[in-house]
């Protein structure tokens, strides 16, 4: 059976002559579906470069990256703008809500932005995520007017929305109090383990990464 | 599309203070442009009703005799009829055609004339005057003399004249006194003063004098046929179109009112270039608004849509929701650019109607249609600049902010 994600010799640079930097240095990593998984590494290891690049948002310099059988290293960025929407779910360390939206429209939004519409089905689902992080009674605030904790279970209801085979969390908790943060790591393993969604999660809370059941380690730009 | 435009329409809202100005500045460049457009063409209307509204549109007469050869190229072109300089050209079937002509849509008035020379003597004093016989009926079919006169009436039966007022003054005559008229054609007749007008155009008012028809035909030595026919149209913009139409179809000449009239003309086109210029001015104004208005907003939402963008929303998206708000906001801008604009131009009288002193805008030539198109266009282009900056954002470089 194919992993779900399959990425060989990844090199990424940035800069060229003399300021060029290697980030990324032939790193090898292979996902299955349904796992739940830590990335660790200290500052500057390329762990964020790597989910940037596992999100498609940007290209390697050079390597292989396979997803559910796609060769996305080749893919336009139309074809790469439609695949992230429809396999692969984001979580941001500062949460990234849509400021002028309330908590449903801002869950219904990677839904809406592909059909060109908020159905009735979407907003259904937006509804069941939120009831589901515990902020069925925030649905119609702002997320302005959310807190800390309530926007980042708010981003974790969208980055499932799509119902995607894969989510990356860049420091989902680095932003929480540790009750918060406890909270939401509950709730990514509760929807890891009921959903079999993939989650690989990058942090520097050793506490966080032993909650995951597989660590992954990034050094020097590469994962052991 | 329909969730682009509720992006557009909640960016738009979310900033009501900020959208509040874009709409109303755009307003007022929309306004501004109906306004000149109003002035202009009220201008234009006002211009040529004071100017052209006492003459014929178009004037048919008979084409002109010029001088023929009499004998054949092969036989050699030996002798020719010359052009008598005392000849009239005089219109002999024009029975046949008046009734073709006034049954176009767009005549308002035709005006059977015979027209000639003469000299008014009264006593020791003469004037020159060009004399006009009309229908009784029809004196004030082209220039209003009814509505001119200072004094007496426009009654022509039974001898009378009609003369202007600097004429009647030249001569120290007035309503109910004998005048004699000599023609160029040496025929004099005592004539009764019916009715004295003031048209304000000093030629007429010390030049003109209007009979009846039959008074001309013995004046000027004419029994059949007529000299001239004058005709009013509607629109006397087409007058044109109508004097090429009624030559091809009578054979006759046919001058429109626009053939001697070329300064004027020139003037108004040249009034209206210069309308043009401000109109274009306020909507560069417009889109140059919209256009800085809407970078701001890119840049202020660039991690806004470096969001959107890895939520998986395309290119196309980002620029169809910035683009949209141009549209919105021209849209918007315009609408009510354009009810101000009506709202302040209505209590304005028409042109034709604006009392002397008065501001000649035309509430009718306000164009509004064309400022709410022109400005909706205009806005939507000013945004494709920042809709497409806002496309370029690229999503890694604003989710690390």
């Amino acid at each position: 059976m194919s992993p779900l994600l399959d990425v060989r010799d990844l090199v990424k640079t940035y800069g060229e002559g003399e300021a060029e930097t290697r980030v990324l240095k032939g790193l090898n990593l292979r996902l299955e579906t349904g796992e739940l998984s830590a990335l660790l590494g200290p500052s500057g290891s390329g762990k964020s470069t790597l989910l940037t690049i596992l999100g498609t948002l940007m290209k390697p310099s050079s390597g292989q990256h396979v997803m559910l059988g796609e060769d996305l290293t080749k893919a336009s960025d139309k074809d790469l703008t439609e695949f992230r929407n429809r396999h692969i779910g984001f979580v941001f360390q500062f949460h990234h809500l849509l400021p002028d939206f309330t908590a449903l429209e801002n869950v219904v939004f990677p839904s809406a932005v592909q059909s060109g519409r908020e159905t009735a089905a979407a907003r259904k689902r937006g509804q069941e995520l939120l009831a589901r992080v515990g902020l069925e009674h925030r649905m119609d605030f702002l997320a302005t007017k959310l807190s800390g904790g309530q926007k980042q279970r708010v981003a974790i209801a969208r980055a499932l929305m799509n119902k995607p085979e894969l989510v990356l969390a860049d420091e989902p908790t680095g932003n929480l109090d540790r009750e918060s943060a406890t909270q939401v790591m509950d709730l990514i393993a509760e929807i890891n383990q009921n959903e079999k969604t993939t989650f690989l999660i990058s942090t520097h809370d050793e506490k966080i990464a032993d909650t995951c059941r597989r660590q992954i380690r990034v050094m020097d730009g590469k994962a052991d | 599309m329909l969730y682009g435009l509720k992006i557009a329409l909640r960016y738009l809202t979310a900033s009501k203070s900020q959208t509040g100005l874009l709409i109303a500045g755009v307003a007022v460049g929309v306004f501004v442009f109906i306004f000149m457009s109003a002035l202009i063409g009220g201008l234009a209307v006002f211009l040529v009703q004071r100017t052209v509204g006492d003459i014929a549109h178009v004037t048919i007469e008979a084409p002109a005799r010029d001088a023929v050869s009499l004998l054949t190229e092969s036989t050699g072109a030996l002798v020719v009829q010359q052009r008598a300089t005392g000849q009239r050209a005089t219109l002999r079937t024009a029975d046949a055609f008046l009734p073709l002509i006034e049954a176009m849509p767009g005549v308002t008035a035709t005006s059977p004339q015979i027209v000639g020379n003469g000299f008014l003597v009264r006593g020791l004093a003469t004037a020159p005057v060009g004399v006009t016989g009309v229908e009784t009926a029809k004196v004030s079919a082209i220039a209003n003399i009814s509505k001119a006169l200072v004094s007496g009436t426009t009654d022509l039966a039974n001898s009378s004249i009609i003369i202007g007022a600097t004429l009647a003054s030249d001569l120290g005559i007035g309503v109910g006194q004998v005048v004699r008229l000599q023609s160029d054609r040496g025929v004099e007749r005592p004539l009764v003063v019916s009715g004295i007008f003031e048209l304000g155009v000093e030629a007429l008012d010390a030049r003109a004098a209007f009979v009846g028809l039959s008074t001309a035909r013995t004046l000027f030595d004419l029994p059949q046929g007529i000299s001239r026919i004058e005709i009013k149209l509607d629109n006397l913009n087409q007058a044109e179109a109508y004097a090429t139409r009624i030559a091809a179809e009578t054979g006759l000449k046919a001058t429109p009112w626009t053939e001697g009239n070329a300064q004027l003309l020139d003037g108004l086109r040249a009034q209206a270039s210069s309308g043009d210029l401000i109109k274009a001015f306020a909507l560069i104004t417009i889109v140059i608004g919209v256009a800085s208005a809407l970078l701001l907003s890119t840049y202020r939402r660039r991690p806004e849509i470096g969001i959107m963008r890895a939520m998986g929303a395309g290119r196309g998206f980002v620029i169809f929701v910035f683009v949209t708000q141009g549209a919105l906001i021209g849209i918007l801008g315009g609408l009510i650019g354009a009810g101000l604009g009506y709202a302040a131009l209505s209590p304005f009288p028409v042109p034709e109607l604006a009392p002397p002193g008065g501001l000649p805008v035309d509430v009718r030539q306000g164009a509004y249609g064309l400022a709410i198109s022109l400005t909706a266009i205009g806005a939507i282009l000013a945004s494709i600049l920042p809709a497409r900056a806002a496309a370029r954002v690229d999503p890694v470089s604003v989710i690390g902010q």
